[in-house]
């Protein structure tokens, strides 16, 4: 497997794209044509081959310019990595799971050699080679979390179960749907999820800590969660929100297909060994309307989902203002055609769009 | 009237409850205002608990320091301020004994910031009890320049050490002490609502 390595950005100019291949094989988080919260938890069981669900820790084309991104966020705020003190062997435990897991997925990308507890990692697309002492911090140039989750896509909490509640007391967070994790960490399962509307008197939030609670180390799990994003910007967070809100009142009919993004969060967790804490990566993918719909399914469903979406989500996840022009735009691309179920395209979708049917 | 009933919110908003003794056992209490009210509240239904506790009182204005004094705790000491007292309480946390019991009473800025300090000195949360009385005003943490605005009334509030229009948010954290408060113009700058009382 050999990936060609984007080199764009995620602010300023926003020279981010997704590949033909990126498109095909985007996460699209819809299994029918609406949407409201659920537990929707299942196995974290590799394939279908070439989706981000192959692998333990997917690393794509955005790989190289998202750790570039992530550098420049924790240069201007170094409060978006904290690890609270008790927290450290789960860093360790962390930096074992996703160096064993990418070196074994990406033979050609990632090496570790272990030697007891001398360990030489050599990470080929950022150019790093780290020989360290497993457990010694003073051998790394960060704690073991930020030394890891700086060459890993995608945002990590990592929790401490405790008193049966899940804390968030450990957190690599760059590219956040508008969370702080300064402000978070320390607050139990019920408290960071306390302003979510709806899903706490739905039961959702109890059964899915209980779930979570029962995630064993041979038993991985994951969901998909989804926002609306304007501009392929990976930090939306409450830290930069006056930075980057102006932008979201940019959106136009004319030029909605291009700079509004669905944003998918592929949450997995983990329970991580010597720590019993769980480890909750948060990796973000982002695709524009215009790429989005030119899966014939995706704009179908899309457009049904937004559009029925209860008012109070649509406020939550931020995008109430843009709705009725994302909305307008979609429906050109929907038919009224019954949709498949099941988050894939369908067959004659890829066909139809030229795309690799195995990416 | 120094009870507010709040209206039912999120839930990491901490809500209060009148302070239950536990009896003569290790106890600090610190109150601040009306909170010397609840004090003297709890001293009445159960006045062992006074046997063994730290009592601090920051009056605030507030006229309860005859009374407070009468209660006869083990050690009292009356506060210009909680800034004052800061290194007497964290010494009180320091060397408190296993089983002692925090009592907190008064406006949500020292219940919040006085629980807080407790967490970090290692008090488990079940130990900290607190009963709110008096104003309803606010301790605000800025997202964006992470300051601490204390003692807001008004939603919207202007954050005193970066300027910026922040709205009152129900999210609280309890390591900070603080609700979160969120630019309130972001997307439209400029554009800010009129500033209104905050309700309980």
């Amino acid at each position: 497997m050999t990936i060609q390595f984007n080199d764009e950005t995620f602010r300023d100019d926003y020279t981010f794209f997704n590949s033909p291949v990126a498109i095909a094989r985007f996460p699209f988080p819809f299994d029918k044509d609406d949407y409201m919260y659920s537990v929707n938890m299942e196995p974290h069981e590799t394939g279908p081959e070439g989706t981000p669900f192959d692998v333990r820790f997917d690393v794509d084309e955005h790989y190289v310019s998202e750790m570039r991104d992530r550098a420049i966020t924790l240069d201007e705020d170094p409060l978006r990595c904290q690890s609270l003190p008790h927290m450290e062997l789960a860093g360790w435990d962390l930096l074992e799971l996703i160096m064993v897991s990418k070196a074994a997925d990406y033979p050609d990308l990632f090496t570790l050699n272990r030697d007891g507890d001398r360990w030489h990692w050599i990470n080929k697309p950022l150019g790093i080679e780290q020989r360290f002492t497993f457990g010694d911090p003073t051998t790394l140039p960060y704690g073991p979390m930020e030394y890891i989750t700086r060459q890993a896509q995608g945002d990590f909490a990592v929790l401490d179960q405790r008193e049966d509640n899940l804390w968030m007391d450990a957190g690599m967070v760059t590219s956040q749907a508008d969370w702080s994790l300064d402000f978070d960490i320390g607050m139990n399962f019920f408290e960071w999820h306390a302003p979510v509307p709806k899903a706490h008197e739905m039961g959702v939030f109890q059964r899915a800590l209980k779930f979570l609670m029962h995630v064993n180390q041979d038993t991985p799990a994951r969901r998909l969660n989804w926002t609306m994003t304007v501009n392929p910007r990976l930090d939306t967070s409450p830290e930069n929100y006056h930075k980057w809100g102006p932008e979201k009142r940019t959106i136009t009919p004319e030029n909605v297909g291009q700079k509004q993004y669905l944003r998918v969060e592929l949450q997995t967790f983990w329970r991580l060994p010597r720590s019993n804490a769980l480890a909750f990566p948060i990796r973000c993918y982002l695709i524009n309307l215009e790429d989005l719909t030119s899966v014939p399914k995706w704009g179908r469903r899309l457009h049904r989902v937004l559009r029925d979406l209860p008012d109070e989500l649509a406020d939550y996840k931020g995008f109430a203002v843009n709705r009725p022009v994302i909305v307008e735009y979609l429906s050109k691309f929907d038919d009224g055609a019954p949709t498949s179920a099941g988050i894939y395209p369908d067959e004659t979708d890829v066909a139809l769009n030229k795309v690799p049917a195995r990416v | 009237m120094t009870r507010v009933t709040f209206s039912p919110s999120i839930l990491s908003r901490p809500v209060y409850a009148p302070l239950e003794s536990h009896g003569a056992g290790p106890t600090i209490m610190l109150c601040d205002a009306e909170g010397a009210a609840a004090i003297l509240d709890l001293a009445e239904r159960d006045p062992a608990v006074m046997d063994y506790a730290h009592v601090i009182y920051i009056p605030s204005g507030s006229d309860y320091t005859v009374r407070m004094r009468a209660l006869e705790a083990r050690q009292y000491h009356e506060a210009p301020s909680y800034d004052a007292i800061t290194a007497r309480y964290r010494k009180a946390l320091a060397d408190a004994t296993m089983g002692t019991r925090l009592y907190l009473a008064g406006t949500e800025g020292l219940i919040g910031k006085a629980a807080a300090e407790a967490l970090a000195a290692g008090l488990p949360a079940q130990a900290i009890q607190a009963e709110h009385r008096g104003s309803i005003a606010r301790r605000m943490q800025c997202v964006h320049c992470k300051g601490v605005t204390e003692d807001v009334t008004t939603d919207p509030f202007t954050c005193s050490h970066c300027g910026l229009t922040l709205f009152v948010r129900d999210h609280f954290s309890r390591r900070l002490g603080a609700f979160q408060g969120v630019c309130v113009d972001a997307e439209t700058p400029g554009e800010v609502p009129e500033r209104q009382e905050i309700l309980p």
